[in-house]
């Protein structure tokens, strides 16, 4: 039965579809000739997405290399490091008289800040939204291409030389920046603030200022793509809740990444051309700097006006593949379709109006502090909205329970979990227990970082057989999953506990602290955790890279019998994406078990009487 | 930029579209320095000075500039190459002395005392101002590229060109307005 309706559905395309002879000259396929212009400087957008992605895995397995190594010196503070100095140098020092490695403190710094940059802004905001909305944009909406192509190409070099650059600093002699992922003036405004301020310093910000451009580029792109290349039939209403989310981020990064450009030139100035924008009495060793007037906290405004939209920037792309991923698996409509859009863009909106909420305990005002408050703690109804429909499309489904959908039903779980202690931390009083304590820590690593790669993951295990016309190993997917989420909980759960109690984030060593130190065996247990956690994401990386050559192949053009119109496009990709016509859009897409058929993909035209939009 | 996608039931012009939305971007970022004076500025330590007479000049420049753009526009729809030839040149030059104006504005400043290190209100100035000249020098880039293919294509070959022209002109007139917004803002909160 499944061959039958995939053969009408291609009689379909080619009859009724839409001609836009795209292939009446050949122009498209001129520059997919040789190797480097294939597979190097592409502009397949297909392609483009794939080099978003695994440039992506390699950044996310150095950034999480450096969080192993971190969690070594804070759960295993007596036991010597030696043996990673064979890979780290001179960042172990070597104790003469007992042997014992110790991490050098500055390099603990750096590595904390190098993480979290690499993680935020390479992995889950390139990684993430450069991939999936490079593949699914044109592939979803029966487009042949991006709007440039070019500029397309463009994003993903532009990402590739900001990653070359933040690489180069890792082996600086001085070691790269070490301020933390929001790199707070004096310690990014003053080369000699901290050996990472200098030239590492100078390299973190080039190396984020050609990411901004990519980021730009690559928006301006899907954005135009999205209100221009739509095919016939897919209005804005039609289009599956994936290209909502990234269409909404991408206004997001369009409107928040130029203010971090700005806070960025206030820095350059500041660091080389002798001004104070963001210096005020500053004293280095014991020495008054001349430089005074600026204010520190104004750089904390400019870089959390981006801060905060970045964090939707990197969530709101991940609800978008999971919402698709479970209405598929599911077997069911996604509930509340419109509901679900109105709610990414209301958070798309108030995101941009609840900075300040890192910046209570910064100096600002209290009675300002107050709007803050009432706007962020209403973030967490359209969030609310969202996680209510996922639990309802759930809810009476025929499940398919494999690798994708778990990840699916795991991001809403982490996201639950983190987005309740984000309600605590809104609160200006409350925070000021647990501003810069590991509470902190441990909210935004599980409803950012787990959940949004979660996210990533069920977008990968799902849309992998497209990617690469084969299947990704479920069993080895299982075991990453549920290794996943347990030591993902096991790791984070307790950071709550140690943050509540007031340890603070940020800290080489809690030695010396008297109230901090019964937290030693759970510090432990977190390391081991952590150490668990990254071994199941070498299982995944190894299953990613044995699949492409050896996975199951994909024998059907759509295995998952999903409704959106790239499960029409041929096995084997081509350039240009669909051989023929273009697919005619007729239906929204999530017409799951309706009128006794399992699914009605959207390029079946209406029965009479039947209505398209929901 | 040859092989942009492009289809048939196009809703907008995808380049000019584009064109709109890295305006949106350059305009937060203009946004983002204002706020950043205005809440600098209330935190006092700022030192108030009158804005050299130059600027004035490099106004009505900038009217001038986005005057003779839009006249030149429409060469090309009349098919008078001489005239659409003759306008670019006359931007070009009226855009480079935009540029010179600002650089005297800025020595002006700082014959009188207000210099780039000094407080932070002439810091901010000389960023927003030279924030601004490099998205001139970007405008002039694009006008020596219209230059070239208006001296070197006769005028009817390229049907396109007017599209991509106009592209230009409508950067011209953001970058020009852009200005007049700077201005007044530095001229009422000092
Ligand atoms: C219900 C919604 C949420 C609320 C009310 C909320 C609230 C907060 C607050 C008040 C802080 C500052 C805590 C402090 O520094 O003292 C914070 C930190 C943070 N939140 Fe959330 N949050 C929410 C959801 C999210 C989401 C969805 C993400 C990301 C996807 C996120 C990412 C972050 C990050 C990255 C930080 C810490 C940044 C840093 O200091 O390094 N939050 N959150
Ligand atoms: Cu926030």
């Amino acid at each position: 039965m499944a061959n039958t309706t995939i053969y009408e559905e291609d009689v379909l395309i080619k009859e009724q579809g839409f001609n836009d002879h795209f292939h009446d000259h050949h122009h498209g396929d001129k520059y997919q000739t040789n190797f480097i212009f294939h597979y190097v400087f592409s502009m397949d957008h297909k392609i483009i997405a794939r080099q978003f992605l695994i440039t992506g895995m390699i950044w996310a397995i150095i950034g999480a290399a450096m969080s192993v190594v971190f969690r070594m010196q804070l759960g295993f503070p007596e036991e010597s490091l030696a043996w990673i100095k064979p890979f780290l140098g001179k960042w172990i020092e070597i104790d003469p008289t007992t042997g014992m490695g110790k991490l050098v403190p500055e390099f603990y710094y750096a590595l904390v800040t190098m993480h979290g940059t690499i993680i935020v802004f390479f992995v889950l905001t390139a990684g993430l939204s450069g991939t999936f909305s490079n593949l699914l944009i044109p592939l979803q909406l029966g487009a042949r291409d991006m709007a440039s192509p070019f500029l397309n190409m463009l994003s993903y070099w532009f990402f590739f030389l900001a990653g070359i650059i933040m690489f180069y600093s890792l082996f600086l002699s001085t070691g790269p920046f070490s301020g933390g992922w929001v790199a707070y003036p004096p310690l990014s405004a003053l080369p000699q603030a901290s050996s990472g301020s200098g030239t590492g310093m100078t390299l973190w910000i080039m190396s984020l200022t050609f990411f901004v451009v990519s980021v730009l580029l690559g928006g301006i792109n899907y954005i135009t793509t999205v209100l221009n290349l739509r095919t016939k039939g897919m209005t804005l209403w039609r289009m599956p809740l994936t290209i909502w989310a990234f269409f909404v981020t991408a206004i997001l990064g369009l409107l928040s990444f130029p203010v971090l450009a700005s806070g960025f030139f206030m820095l350059i100035f500041d660091r080389s051309l002798g001004t104070s924008f963001f210096l005020s009495e500053i004293f280095i060793e014991g020495q008054a700097l001349d430089r005074v007037g600026g204010s520190p906290i104004l750089f904390q405004h400019l870089f959390w006006f981006l801060g905060h939209p970045e964090v939707y920037i990197i969530i709101l792309p991940a609800m978008g593949l999971v919402s698709e991923v479970m209405s598929v698996h599911a077997r069911k409509p996604i509930f509340g379709y419109r509901a679900m859009v109105y709610s990414i863009m209301a958070i798309g909106f108030l995101s941009f109006i609840v900075w300040a909420h890192h910046m209570f305990m910064s100096g600002v005002n209290p009675f300002l502090s107050n709007f803050f408050v009432v706007f962020t703690l209403i973030i967490a109804v359209p969030s609310a909205v969202k996680v209510f429909n996922w639990i309802t499309t759930l809810y009476g489904g025929n499940l398919r329970l494999n690798t994708p959908m778990l990840f699916a039903i795991g991001f809403v779980s982490m996201f639950i979990s983190g987005g309740l202690t984000g309600i605590f931390l809104g609160n200006s009083a409350i925070d000021i227990q647990l501003h810069d304590t590991y509470f902190v820590v441990a909210h935004f690593h599980i409803v950012m970082g787990v959940a949004a790669m979660f996210g990533m993951f069920a977008g990968i295990y799902h849309w992998y057989p497209k990617m690469y016309g084969r299947f990704m190993n479920e069993t080895l997917g299982k075991i990453h999953f549920w290794g996943t989420i347990i030591s993902a909980y096991a790791i984070f759960w307790p950071m709550h506990y140690i943050g509540m109690a007031g340890v603070p984030r940020r800290y080489f060593s809690f030695e010396s602290f008297d109230a901090f130190k019964h937290f030693a065996d759970l510090n432990k247990f977190i390391t081991i955790f952590a150490i668990i956690s990254f071994a199941l994401q070498l299982v995944f990386v190894i299953n990613f890279f044995y699949s492409i050559w050896y996975g199951k192949k994909m024998k059907t053009k759509n295995p998952w019998g999903a409704n959106s119109l790239e499960w029409t496009t041929p096995i084997e990709p081509i350039h240009g994406n669909w051989p023929g016509n273009l697919p005619v859009v007729h239906r929204w897409p999530y017409d799951y078990s309706k009128d006794e058929r399992e699914f009605i993909p959207q390029h079946i035209p209406l029965k009479e009487g039947e209505i398209g939009d929901h | 930029m040859n092989n942009t996608m492009t289809n048939k039931r196009n809703l907008i012009d995808a380049q000019k579209f584009a064109l709109y939305a890295a305006m949106a971007s350059i305009s937060m970022m203009f946004a983002a320095f204002l706020s950043a004076y205005i809440v600098k500025q209330a935190s006092g330590n700022w030192l108030e000075f009158s804005l050299p007479s130059t600027f004035y000049l490099s106004t009505v420049l900038v009217l001038l500039i986005s005057a003779v753009l839009h006249k030149t526009k429409s060469f090309i729809n009349t098919l008078e190459s001489g005239l659409y030839k003759s306008g670019i040149v006359v931007a070009l030059v009226l855009s480079i002395l935009f540029i010179i104006s600002q650089y005297t504005s800025w020595n002006t400043l700082v014959d009188r005392g207000v210099d780039l290190k000094g407080n932070v209100s002439g810091s901010f100035l000389y960023l927003i101002t030279g924030i601004h000249v490099l998205d001139v020098i970007g405008g002039v880039v694009a006008l020596i590229i219209s230059a070239v293919y208006a001296f070197i294509f006769p005028i009817h070959t390229h049907p396109e060109k007017g599209q991509k022209f106009d592209l230009v002109v409508n950067y011209w007139h953001f970058v020009d307005v852009l200005w007049i917004v700077l201005f007044l803002f530095l001229m009422f909160y000092k």
